[in-house]
């Protein structure tokens, strides 16, 4: 923060803070009982409301709060200090502050650093890992287009022609379905060579990822986010 | 034919089946289809699979019923025939074991995650209700909750189970080794949280399966018997962990090799010994040798 919005907002920390941890611990609003530790306390509904209030600006909630604390999320998942629970909790309170952020978005003050569309393989129909990685990325202030479980190569290639400089994710996690990628993958790079394909899921390893042609394999989520950073 | 739990109290190890899910794919299950539909359109191949565990010497087969829940069955637009898919997995199974064998219905997670509020308590209580019901009146002589990852969801199962059905329950969480080196389910349960929330909730013999060999799930049993020494457990392990060449997996653990760590499960005094993915009717009749050695 500059010292020029320290001194406009002298609460700008204390909220943002705060804001911070609520969306880490997966603290929604006033009346959620979850984190148990924390009911009664205003959560990431009211914190977020209370910045725009005190017109701090978009941006400084965004990547001072928001990212912050799903960047944290993504870390504590990946080292196995939190589980599936938390994840989504935290990821429930940030698309809870999300949402009145809106407006900012449609005027522009604040964007997306690019569109992430995901989907698990064709013929698989888990829907937990592949919605983890969706709420990492979108956390990570990715436009990210979930298009469900057992997503066809048809449905993928339309979806990135809606959506040009696109990334994609596909997730499988059984063996039986994993196989189903390749095809999916070499489609994508014959139509849209440029396009990153990120694979992952619990038979995935990076030598499959490899053998298939697509550019990027992570065993968790945070990396997924780390590798769509690297390319903006 | 004895009561289970009297065979299990007297101190016998039984031996339960190996893989279902990979056998089907093995006999043209195809990654698309809903593999509980075969009991009603292709049901000579599953009683062939049953079958092949009954000859192969164990003592209690499953059913074909893991994803057989409405919730899980509704992804193929086949929630409304749940009660007929899961009626006819447990006669299959009934029909395989003939008066020698136990069958255990199966019950698999519905795929929801309770704590997001996707569905309810109720909704996913009437689910395993109908499930449960459905295998006890085909046959089944014990339900078996597994591969189970939340408490919430499991304790629901359980209870759904008990108090709808004559038939006790059994539960088995599937747990992953973290960087920790302890284990978790991907819900974040420690196998001790596990076992004191389980038997609570009123399940007879509770567990683990899939997810890890043999080694590791020695290592779950350890800690499930120190956080209670008198519990009855049942061990499911996978044969290895899969391998993947050219699109198609490869357990590496053949009957030998596993084999070779069952006692480091009996020692454990694990209740009931069986296999999970990967592990073929080869592999329990290995089972089955050891097994009965080890009771004689």
């Amino acid at each position: 923060m500059t010292e020029n919005l320290r001194s406009k907002y002298p609460k700008m920390n204390d909220i943002l803070d705060k804001l911070t941890l609520c969306i880490e611990r997966g603290k929604v609003d006033t009346n959620a009982t979850f984190p148990s530790d924390m009911i009664g306390d205003p959560g990431a509904d009211e914190l977020t409301r209370q910045a725009i209030t005190q017109n701090i600006p978009a941006e400084e909630i965004l990547n001072k709060a928001l990212f912050k604390a799903m960047k944290r999320v993504g870390i504590r998942f990946r080292d196995n200090e939190i589980f599936v629970p938390e994840v989504l909790m935290a990821a429930k309170a940030m698309s809870t502050a999300m949402k009145h952020l809106i407006p900012f978005f449609d005027q522009g003050l604040i964007s997306k650093k690019g569109t992430f569309i995901i989907g698990t393989a064709a013929g698989d129909m888990h829907d937990i890992g592949k919605s983890l990685v969706a709420m990492i990325v979108e956390g990570g202030g990715w436009n990210t287009i979930d298009l469900g479980i057992n997503v066809s190569t048809q449905k993928f290639l339309a979806a990135i022609e809606e959506n040009p400089g696109c990334s994609v994710g596909i997730s499988a996690l059984l063996t039986t379905t994993m196989v189903n990628m390749e095809n999916t993958v070499k489609e994508i790079k014959e139509n849209y060579p440029g396009i990153n394909v990120l694979v992952g899921g619990a038979p995935v390893t990076q030598s499959f990822c490899d053998d298939i042609g697509a550019d990027f394999y992570s065993p968790e989520p945070h990396g997924a986010l780390d590798f769509l950073n690297e390319q903006t | 034919m004895n009561n289970i739990m009297d065979c299990i109290r007297e101190g016998s190890v039984l031996l339960s089946d190996g893989a279902w899910g990979t056998m089907l794919y093995e006999k043209g299950l195809k990654s698309t289809e809903c593999p509980e539909l075969w009991n009603i359109s292709n049901p000579d191949k599953v009683f062939q699979i049953a079958k092949s565990y009954v000859d192969a010497g164990a003592n209690i087969i499953e059913t074909n019923s893991f994803g057989g829940s409405r919730m899980k069955l509704d992804m193929y637009e086949l929630g409304d025939r749940a009660k007929e898919i899961n009626y006819a997995a447990a006669r299959i199974s009934r029909e395989a074991a003939g008066d020698d064998v136990y069958v255990f219905g199966s019950l698999g997670p519905t795929g929801k995650i309770l704590m997001m509020g996707e569905v309810s308590e109720e909704e996913v209580y009437q689910v395993f209700c109908e499930q449960a019901v459905a295998l006890e009146e085909g046959g089944s002589d014990a339900l078996i909750v597994e591969t189970m990852m939340a408490l919430d969801e499991a304790t629901i199962a359980i209870t759904a189970a008990k108090e709808n059905t004559s038939l006790p329950v059994i539960c088995t969480f599937t747990f992953e080794k973290t960087m920790n080196n302890d284990y978790r389910s991907m819900m974040g349960v420690s196998p001790t949280d596990m076992v004191s929330a389980l038997i609570d909730s009123g399940a007879t013999i509770i567990g683990a399966n899939c997810g890890n060999g043999i080694d590791r799930m020695v290592e779950i049993a350890k800690e499930m018997r120190k956080a209670n020494p008198s519990a009855y457990l049942m061990i499911q392990a996978n044969a290895g962990i899969p391998e993947i060449i050219n699109g198609k997996s490869y357990f590496r653990e053949g009957p030998v090799e596993m084999g070779a760590q069952l006692h480091h499960l009996i020692d454990q005094n694990v209740n009931i010994i069986g296999g999970c993915c990967g592990t073929t009717p080869d592999h329990i009749a290995r089972f089955s040798q050891i097994i009965t050695h080890a009771n004689s």
